[in-house]
């Protein structure tokens, strides 16, 4: 009996083990070619990692590709836009969910269902309008332009709406008696007790914005406002103008461009599993 | 189309404030207004026109858009390549994403490590999954593309569409199989321990007890993941795509989104664009509403 | 409650954001916006013309910004324009020549500013055909040829010698050749950059037949139909297919991105594409390699006749302020002169536009010791232009080239024969040019 069970996990462990190493593979011959001379590339693939990993690293940090603005500034501007649209959507979102959840108040409903409808609203089909709206308030070029058009959630103020509505009435009726109004109630109770879904939303939106890139892409013209993920694109797009593919570079800056919001969903994992878990999505 | 009001709904308000609300809401809606709605009644009203790019002459030309679209070839054949795409891409990450939420959720020792080892692929850009695959299956430099060859397998995904198509398939379950891994492991955690027990006390064995009682409670989990895979599928992948295959070869990989991108941005022709966004809002409304009328119905699982 | 207090700082940083947060310069130069899709070393060579620009005056500091690819570069201007923020000064590419002239309103013609701004220009100081593309009806230059190419066939000298054959002048003879090359060990004949291109727009203008209707469009907007349907481009594609069966030719998808490396690893013995991929294969080549023209299809009495170039021209966008004209005007002066071409021609592969830079590099004795990079000039400059060959100046040109290729891999990957493929080119892109007659404004 119980070598069989020891058997079926031991059979479970390398079925899982398998599936980690082919989910790991692209990353590990990311790490692979950002580590050899991009010479090394050319030929017979190398299987393991050489010694110019840090070296890469640094250049494309430090230098970028000929043409773009230095890696770490990329790496900034998406921090700063990520940060931005984080902060915003979750900002706005709680407060309207909150009005929503704790108020009786005229056309509830039709604001309820006017941020609903943002959701059918990707940027591909509001891209035109949306940049003129953006120029018009004199934002193209600056980070309140990359941020604002991104930071209205359907989503995020659902997930709040529904953990709201699961908040028990005692809380409510103890404020009443204490005289607790609206604000303070919102600031002392409801805010803290929504830690965990504000933690797992965090790592959502935060990974929703570091990942933008066409809109990027459109609203600045100043590559100071490059980010990670759009430089990457312009790298692979001027591959054919260099003389040999630097796949070395291209690939140490994909790492840089992928493990901040990686890191985040790790560090965050379990807030961020309890957080779904909780509000029921 | 009305939500179900959920039973836990309070209809007294908590608070009688009547204009702290709109306080409240202010920020959210000026902006949902700005930058959404205005724009989506000028995409909207965009497509009944033909117009240059540059906006200096439109002509009405009522519904000949949408009629050209759908008496264009390729455009029912975007629609083919993106069924088969989503609903593919779809099952394979799902399913995948199950199986390795029950294996781990059977362990005792270790989850926390394989957790980390499926998440995080979900917080690469689409865009960056792609120059990694494109670098790997490159037929030029690609350690993939040379194995495959070794193997006998005549790889050329720039000419070969199946192939093309194979491979977009396998970057989207693979950026995918992680959000999908989370939501079945958090709705597994969810299935009371007393119930398995019981069954297990019955006789049942761990098929048995998956079958009959793991995978009808997960059914709302499914579903929930259902709508937002296709969601993705349907919006998240053209920069992948761009990066990837840009559509080819022939129009293999030219799914709905990316021929968006490509009439409208790539060719600027914007009353097509425009039609083509209707109709994919269209489509996303439709799978919007089942999703919010699931998640009004889903209080009840609680 | 910490809760609270990151709460609060939250809503300091939104109303900071929302007051907007711009980087302003003071600024005593008046700034001119370049947008550009040149990236990569030619983004390097840009930068050094501008900067060389920006040092030899006070008055103006033009600022070159990347957009990207050339479809994202005029997307993007376009967007601009929409939002009446447009750069003054963007790079458009050749297929995007008919969208832009027809969109009278959205810039100054090239000549009209010269002339406003009192700078002897005339069309006759360009290439001839650079000139013709970008010039309008009454032989005026809307906008300002920039960085032009032709294409042209690179061939790998030892692989060459090894079978024993010559580049091939023909079509005809490109099947010999190949056949030769495999035979003696080759792994490919010949490999092509920009398919839609080179072997369709260029391929009918080298050989003398007409594209489309009107002129290939440059009659009229109304009315215009392709012909891409006829014998000699479906004989051309059946070519390709049973080539590329035999491993003569290997595809390698819609840019160069692909098809540069193949070359430079000596994997193909000959690879047509762009005469500015010169700098690239210079770079990455270690093998001695030539550069012949384009093969003519010696069936046509017509071949061959003459290229036009591909590339880019740069348009002068309306609704910028009046006092940055000036500065655009004295700016392209700048890009135009003979000293800068001449540096431009040199360092990218791409010919010099205009007359006086061609003269330069003659008697810098440039073209005697780089023999390889006259064949691009001597291509466009051939024979005269016949009306059909100026070039190919159509609506939505873009998505026609998207089709053709797109066909183009059907047809080689066996799912559609070459009439088939061309059949469903014409007719996809004849709805097209409808469309586009509608809303141009000619």
């Amino acid at each position: 009996m119980k070598s069989g069970l020891l058997r079926s996990a031991g059979l479970r462990h390398l079925v899982l083990v398998a599936m980690a190493v082919v989910v790991a593979l692209p990353l590990y011959l990311a790490v692979v070619a950002a580590s050899h001379r991009p010479q090394a590339l050319l030929g017979h693939f190398p299987l393991l990692p050489g010694g110019m990993l840090l070296d890469n690293l640094r250049s494309v940090l430090e230098k970028g590709l000929p043409g773009t603005i230095p890696v770490w500034r990329m790496l900034l501007n998406s921090f700063i836009m990520a940060l931005g649209i984080t902060i915003g959507k979750l900002f706005i979102s709680i407060l309207s969910a909150y009005a929503v959840v704790y108020f009786r108040f005229p056309m509830r409903m039709a604001a309820f269902w006017l941020i609903f409808f943002t959701l059918m609203m990707p940027i591909e089909v509001r891209f035109f309008p949306t940049y003129q709206v953006t120029a018009n308030l004199q934002l193209l070029n600056s980070y309140s332009g990359l941020i604002l058009p991104l930071i209205a959630s359907a989503t995020a103020t659902f997930l709040f709406r529904q953990f709201f509505m699961t908040l028990p009435r005692s809380l409510t009726d103890a404020a009443r008696i204490d005289g607790a109004g609206p604000i303070r109630f919102f600031l002392d109770m409801v805010l803290p007790l929504s830690r965990t879904n504000i933690a797992a939303l965090f790592v959502l939106v935060f990974v929703y914005g570091w990942n933008q890139y066409l809109w990027p892409l459109l609203t600045t013209t100043d590559a100071g406002y490059t980010t990670v993920v759009m430089g990457m694109q312009g790298m692979i797009n001027a591959g054919a103008a260099f003389a040999l593919p630097r796949w070395d570079l291209i690939m140490a800056t994909a790492l840089l461009a992928l493990l901040p919001p990686v890191i985040v969903v790790l560090l965050m994992q379990h807030w961020f599993v309890k957080g779904l878990t909780d509000s029921d999505k | 189309m009305r939500p179900r009001k959920s039973p836990k709904v309070v209809d007294a308000a908590p608070f009688p404030h009547r204009v702290l609300p709109y306080f409240l809401l202010a920020p959210q809606l000026a902006i949902t207004v700005l930058f959404f709605v205005w724009p989506a009644v000028q995409a909207l009203s965009g497509a009944f026109y033909q117009a240059d790019p540059f906006g200096l002459s439109k002509q009405f030309v009522g519904l000949s858009n949408f009629a050209a679209l759908f008496e264009e070839h390729s455009y029912l054949r975007a629609f083919r390549v993106t069924a088969i795409y989503a609903i593919t891409s779809t099952v394979l990450a799902m399913g995948l994403g199950l199986l390795l939420a029950v294996l781990t959720d059977s362990l005792t020792r270790a989850r926390g490590v394989y957790r980390t080892l499926f998440i995080w692929p979900y917080a690469v850009a689409p865009a960056i999954t792609g120059s990694l695959w494109v670098f790997m299956f490159s037929p030029q430099v690609g350690a993939g593309a040379q194995v495959l060859a070794t193997l006998g397998v005549n790889w050329n995904y720039i000419l070969d569409g199946n192939q093309a198509l194979l491979l977009i398939i396998a970057m989207t379950a693979w950026q995918q199989i992680a959000y999908n891994f989370l939501f079945f492991t958090a709705g597994l955690q969810a299935i009371p321990a007393s119930l398995l027990e019981a069954a297990a006390l019955d006789g049942a064995g761990p098929v048995r007890r998956f079958w009959t009682i793991v995978f009808p409670l997960l059914a709302p989990t499914s579903f929930f993941l259902l709508v937002m895979n296709s969601v993705f599928i349907l919006f998240d992948t053209f920069g992948l795509i761009n990066i990837v295959t840009k559509g080819g070869p022939g129009e293999s990989t030219q799914t709905l989104v990316y021929k968006l991108y490509q009439d409208g941005f790539q060719n600027l022709n914007l009353g097509s664009a425009a039609a083509q966004s209707v109709v994919l809002m269209a489509l996303v409304a439709g799978l919007t509403i089942v999703q919010f009328r699931y998640i009004g119905r889903k209080v009840h699982y609680q | 409650m910490r809760a609270r207090h990151v709460f609060t700082l939250a809503s300091i940083g939104l109303a900071f954001s929302l007051g907007g947060i711009t980087s302003g310069q003071a600024a005593e130069r008046i700034k001119i916006q370049f947008w550009n899709a040149m990236s990569g070393e030619l983004g390097k060579t840009v930068q050094h013309v501008v900067d060389e620009f920006n040092a030899s005056q006070t008055q103006y500091e033009v600022i070159s910004v990347n957009k990207g690819t050339y479809p994202d570069t005029m997307m993007s201007a376009v967007a601009a324009f929409r939002a009446k923020n447009p750069p003054d000064i963007v790079q458009v590419f050749d297929v995007g020549t008919a969208t832009m002239m027809s969109a009278k309103g959205a810039y100054v013609p090239v000549y009209e500013l010269m002339a406003k701004e009192h700078i002897p220009f005339s069309t006759s100081q360009f290439i001839g055909g650079a000139a013709s593309y970008y010039s309008n009806a009454q032989g005026k230059l809307v906008s300002m040829p920039f960085n032009s190419s032709a294409p042209v066939l690179f061939y790998n000298k030892d692989q060459l010698a090894k079978a024993g054959v010559q580049p091939p002048k023909t079509w005809q003879e490109m099947g010999e050749v190949g056949k030769k090359l495999m035979a003696s060990g080759s792994k490919c004949g010949f490999t092509t950059g920009w398919p839609d291109w080179i072997q369709f727009e260029q391929f009918s203008l080298w050989n003398g037949i007409p594209y489309a209707t009107q002129d290939n469009g440059f009659k009229s907007s109304k009315n215009v139909k392709l012909l891409l349907n006829e014998k000699p481009y479906v004989l051309h594609v059946a070519d390709l297919v049973d080539w590329s069966k035999a491993g003569i030719f290997k595809y390698a998808g819609a840019a160069s991105t692909n098809a540069t490396p193949l070359f430079n690893s000596g994997e193909c013995a000959m690879y047509m594409d762009s005469s500015s991929v010169l700098s690239s294969i210079n770079a990455g080549a270690k093998f001695p390699f030539g550069i012949a023209p384009m093969p003519y299809d010696a069936n046509l009495k017509t071949a061959p006749q003459n290229s036009a170039v591909g590339g880019a021209s740069l348009w002068v966008m309306r609704g910028v302020p009046a006092n940055h004209y000036p500065g655009v005007a004295k700016f392209l002066e700048f890009l135009g002169s003979a000293k800068t071409q001449a540096y431009w021609a040199k360092a990218t592969g791409y010919i010099p536009v205009s007359n006086a830079g061609f003269a330069l590099l003659k008697a810098e004795g440039y073209y005697e010791k780089n023999p390889g990079a006259m064949v691009a000039v001597s291509e466009l400059t051939n024979k005269p232009p016949k009306p059909f060959t100026m070039g190919v100046r159509l609506g939505y040109l873009p998505q026609i080239r998207d089709n053709i290729r797109a066909e183009l891999e059907d047809a080689l990957a066996g799912k559609k024969t070459a009439q088939q493929a061309m059949d469903a080119v014409v007719n996809k892109g004849d709805k097209l040019l409808a469309q586009f007659g509608q809303t141009a404004g000619q």
